[in-house]
């Protein structure tokens, strides 16, 4: 189950490039939130926050506080230990090129050390039913390698990998930007289907997206979050100016 | 890496009393949340690795500080071991001679009398690489020349393997047919020509029935030094950008005037460097010089007499040393070629890369 | 005159343009021609040589018709076995490090050059400092000092070809395996070296190629032996040994059996450096993006 996402006074570096500044919002359980903004304006970063992996560049700095559910990961916790509960699919697909489709998946429990062949095969079986894939390619499992399916079955397959360790948050840094307009509705319905059970946090700069599937949008701009509401008001009846002229195309 | 886990166990205890919350929900009382699948305590139960990853690291920075190990190793044994030379002759070992008791005759090299001088080695060294330098060098530019700027695509890559073959030939293949065919074709065909045509320079000289000798050195290490000079040659052309070529053929120019002012100018560090990195590679090489040089510690004007070079006195006089004398001063050659190669090769290499730096993708 | 000159030099420079490319064209076939000269040569003598004797027996005495190398062969054989078991992972941990922790860095930097400044070290001055560290302690010549000589040499190239081929695995396969929350040490080892392992194996393969042809760090330590042995305390034969004494010899007999080792020897590396060319050539990392 989903737990939420507690921000208090975020502020990121690049080396002298102050990426995020003093972002605070609640990101609600077992909901998707959506983050939206032009390019370059933050919002990558911030999900990068959420499980350490901003801090994967030396030149990277974080202050502030995140809480998922009770921990603090930032004070409470090492990276891998966050990265565990914290799933997250990138804007590439990118699975591992060198395994099969049933070790892409099964690979986030494996490198950890998990052994255990029957509950494997179960957690992969119902993984990929998760990520709308495993009748795609339920019969080649062990034969064909990660890197051979089409793009938008890769990404399928990220999900699943993230979604086999049972994440309590699920991250995806713009999952469809890089897929063609059928494979982009599979994920927008697989992201539906999921929020049920996991706390979703999706960066998008396709503002359509953002309405189809989240419940909360939040509005970067510069570093700084500008509104963050309902993503029905962000998109009817937006309190900043700033988030309406974005809404509306007069920039980004 | 199962010899780190009793320290992930171990470490497992901190991290725990710092989640509570985890801790609670395994519990069985009344957890806040649904219970956690066995995944999830699976992974939750799992240590940080922390130790593993800092113990993975450092073993990973040993081994790359272990190539500091080595050079260092290396130059310490052979200061030691050539002490007894050192203090016995000092500096005038790079520059001393000696008369022979026997014959009043200039001599260098007298392991019998313990009487020891570079002299000779020094010469023989430095005169085929410099031979084979000029062989060389003309002909690395010209292929490489060729292969990156006129050659068809499809003869290119065989080319270029060939050329890649021919550095992989083992030193002692090389000297091996140096000796049985190189050798003769020089003794029978090329060395009366250079005789009749050139002898009057007093560089070669018909007083060596073996064709063994300086000359024959040299060719061999030029065949062998090609094919680095030509490669590096070429990456550092390739690496010239585009619009050099382009900016000079818009004014007019030829081919040949392209390559020579928009392509040979922009690279000319690099292949000076790809020069000096063929030299180093001469200066050192040992097998084939051994078996066509002829082996013996004296300074001849003409190229074509015996002689000898550094790597090769080592080769051959090594494990029949007569002395300690004798091994100590074979030992501080050793440590002198060690010391010039090191010099020249650090040169060139920061050469090359003056060109080729940003070439290799920094892709992050 | 000035327009009399103009058409002169016009094609004075063509002229020149043409005679480069002859110029050229003839540099590459002067270089072609000693090597293949040199193969033709090899099979031609190394051929007519060759047969199971070579293979299976060790060298008879002066004067005795027949005889082969089969020592020599096992004892290159133990000798390169010694050599990876050391080169191959102190090799491949630098490259590793230049990689995937020292990107950048003052010390990485170091590291690269060193490297390449110890790999144009003379092979003969590696047998002399073995020779001072490990025969003169031990008082005799043994394989195991051969070993550890030609091991020795097996690390920059290795290292430095491991350091370039990791740098082609894409950031986002490191990026996903961080993601999953793997430590970092199995994301290092499971997937970003296996990722780029065809393109480690044969950089690895280029440097054992190398010193498998190697003689001169080994004359003053595995020094040759004209016998079996197996023993790593023992002097032990190699092939390209064998070929420089067979080769100096004033027998006929030997000569042949050095001609046969020689071909054995080049078609060894050719096949190892072909297998390199055809690995990168195809793209290392079969798949990856």
């Amino acid at each position: 189950m989903g737990v939420g996402i507690e921000v208090t006074n975020l502020n990121a570096w690049y080396g002298a490039n102050h990426t995020l500044q003093d972002i605070n919002l609640n990101i609600p359980a077992n909901h998707a939130t959506a983050l939206i903004g032009p390019s370059g304006c933050g919002k990558s970063t911030f999900v990068r926050c959420l499980n350490r992996m901003h801090e994967t560049n030396p030149i990277a700095r974080v202050t502030g506080s995140v809480r998922i559910g009770d921990l603090d990961i930032y004070a409470e916790a090492k990276p891998v230990e966050i990265r565990r509960r914290v799933g997250m699919v990138f804007q590439r697909p990118n699975p591992f090129p060198t395994m099969s489709i049933y070790d892409n998946v099964a690979a986030g429990l494996k490198l950890n050390g998990y052994k255990n062949r029957r509950s494997l095969d179960e957690i992969v079986e119902n993984s990929l039913k998760n990520s709308a894939l495993w009748d795609e390619v339920k019969d080649d499992l062990k034969k064909k390698s990660g890197a051979s399916l089409s793009g938008g079955q890769q990404q399928r397959l990220c999900i699943a990998r993230a979604l086999a360790v049972d994440p309590e948050v699920l991250l995806m840094d713009e999952p469809a930007s890089a897929l063609d307009p059928v494979s982009t509705s599979k994920i927008e319905d697989l992201i539906f289907q999921l929020k049920a059970q996991y706390t979703i946090v999706i960066v998008t700069h396709n503002m359509q997206q953002a309405a189809r599937v989240a419940e909360k949008t939040g509005f970067f701009l510069n570093g700084r979050m500008v509104e963050f509401d309902s993503t029905h008001k962000i998109f009817t009846n937006p309190s900043d100016k700033r988030t309406e002229d974005y809404i509306t195309g007069r920039f980004g | 890496m199962s010899a780190n886990l009793p320290e992930i166990r171990a470490r497992q205890i901190p991290v725990q009393k710092l989640k509570p919350p985890a801790a609670q929900k395994s519990a069985p009382s009344m957890p806040p949340t649904p219970e956690p699948s066995p995944v999830r305590r699976f992974l939750l139960a799992r240590g940080n690795s922390a130790l593993a990853d800092r113990g993975f690291h450092w073993l990973m920075v040993l081994c790359a500080l272990s190539i500091f190990g080595i050079v260092a190793l290396i130059l310490w044994q052979l200061i030691l071991r050539s002490q007894l030379s050192w203090h016995a002759f000092g500096f005038r070992f790079f520059y001393q001679s000696f008369t022979d008791p026997d014959s009043g005759r200039k001599m260098y090299w007298d392991p019998v009398n313990s009487q020891f001088s570079a002299v000779p080695f020094i010469y023989g060294t430095l005169l085929s690489s410099f031979l084979a330098l000029l062989l060389a060098v003309p002909l690395a530019i010209g292929v490489a020349v060729f292969l990156t700027e006129m050659c068809p695509r499809a003869l290119r890559g065989s080319l270029a393997f060939l050329t890649e073959l021919l550095a992989a030939i083992p030193s002692v293949i090389y000297g091996f047919w140096g000796f049985f065919v190189l050798v003769p074709l020089l003794r029978e065909h090329v060395n009366p020509l250079l005789v009749q045509w050139l002898g009057w320079t007093g560089l070669f000289n018909n007083d060596n029935p073996t064709g063994l000798g300086f000359l024959a050195a040299g060719v061999i290490l030029a065949i062998m030094i090609l094919p680095i000079i030509s490669s590096l040659t070429r990456e550092v052309m390739t690496a010239v950008p585009h619009s050099q070529r382009e900016a000079v053929l818009a004014l007019g120019a030829t081919r040949w005037e392209m390559i020579r002012m928009g392509v040979l100018r922009n690279a000319r560090i690099g292949i000076v460097g790809a020069i000096i990195l063929g030299l180093g590679r001469a200066l050192g090489e040992t097998m084939a010089v051994t078996m066509v040089i002829g082996n013996t510690p004296e300074i001849h004007r003409s190229l074509l007499s015996n002689g000898s070079s550094m790597a090769a006195v080592i080769a051959t006089q090594f494990t029949e040393a007569v002395g300690d004398m004798h091994l100590s001063a074979l030992i501080e050659l050793g440590l002198a070629l060690f010391i010039v190669t090191i010099i020249v090769n650090a040169f060139a290499q920061l050469l090359v890369w003056a060109v080729t730096r940003g070439a290799p993708v920094q892709t992050h | 005159m000035s327009t009399n000159s103009f058409p002169l030099r016009s094609r004075l420079r063509t002229v020149t343009d043409h005679a480069v490319t002859g110029l050229t064209i003839l540099a590459t076939v002067v270089v072609v021609t000693p090597l293949v000269a040199i193969f033709a040569y090899l099979v031609y003598k190394g051929a007519s040589s060759l047969n199971l004797a070579f293979f299976t027996q060790i060298p008879k005495p002066v004067g005795v018709a027949g005889g082969g190398m089969a020592n020599a062969i096992v004892g290159s054989a133990i000798l390169l076995a010694i050599a990876s078991a050391i080169g191959v992972p102190i090799g491949i941990g630098g490259g590793v490090f230049l990689a995937e922790f020292g990107r950048g860095t003052k010390l990485a930097n170091a590291v690269r050059f060193t490297a390449d400044v110890l790999n144009g070290v003379p092979s003969i001055v590696m047998g002399l400092a073995i020779y001072a560290l490990i025969v003169i302690p031990q008082k005799h010549f043994s394989a195991l000092s051969g070993g550890v000589a030609l091991g020795i040499m097996m690390i920059p190239t290795v290292c430095r070809t491991t350091e370039e081929m990791l740098m082609m695995v894409p950031h986002a396969v490191r990026e996903a395996a961080l993601g999953l929350g793997v430590p970092n040490w199995r994301s290092v080892l499971s997937i970003t070296v296996k990722t780029a392992s065809p393109g480690i194996i044969t950089g690895c393969m280029l440097a054992f190629a190398r010193v498998a042809g190697e003689t001169a760090p080994l004359l003053f330590t595995a020094l040759g032996n004209d016998f079996w042995s197996s023993s790593l305390n023992q002097p032990i034969a190699a092939l390209p040994l064998q070929i420089y004494v067979y080769a100096l010899s004033p027998y006929d007999d030997w000569h042949r059996l050095a001609w046969a080792g020689s071909l054995v020897l080049i078609v060894l590396i050719v096949l190892a450096v072909s297998l390199v060319r055809y690995v990168t050539s195809r793209g290392v990392l079969k798949g990856a993006s």
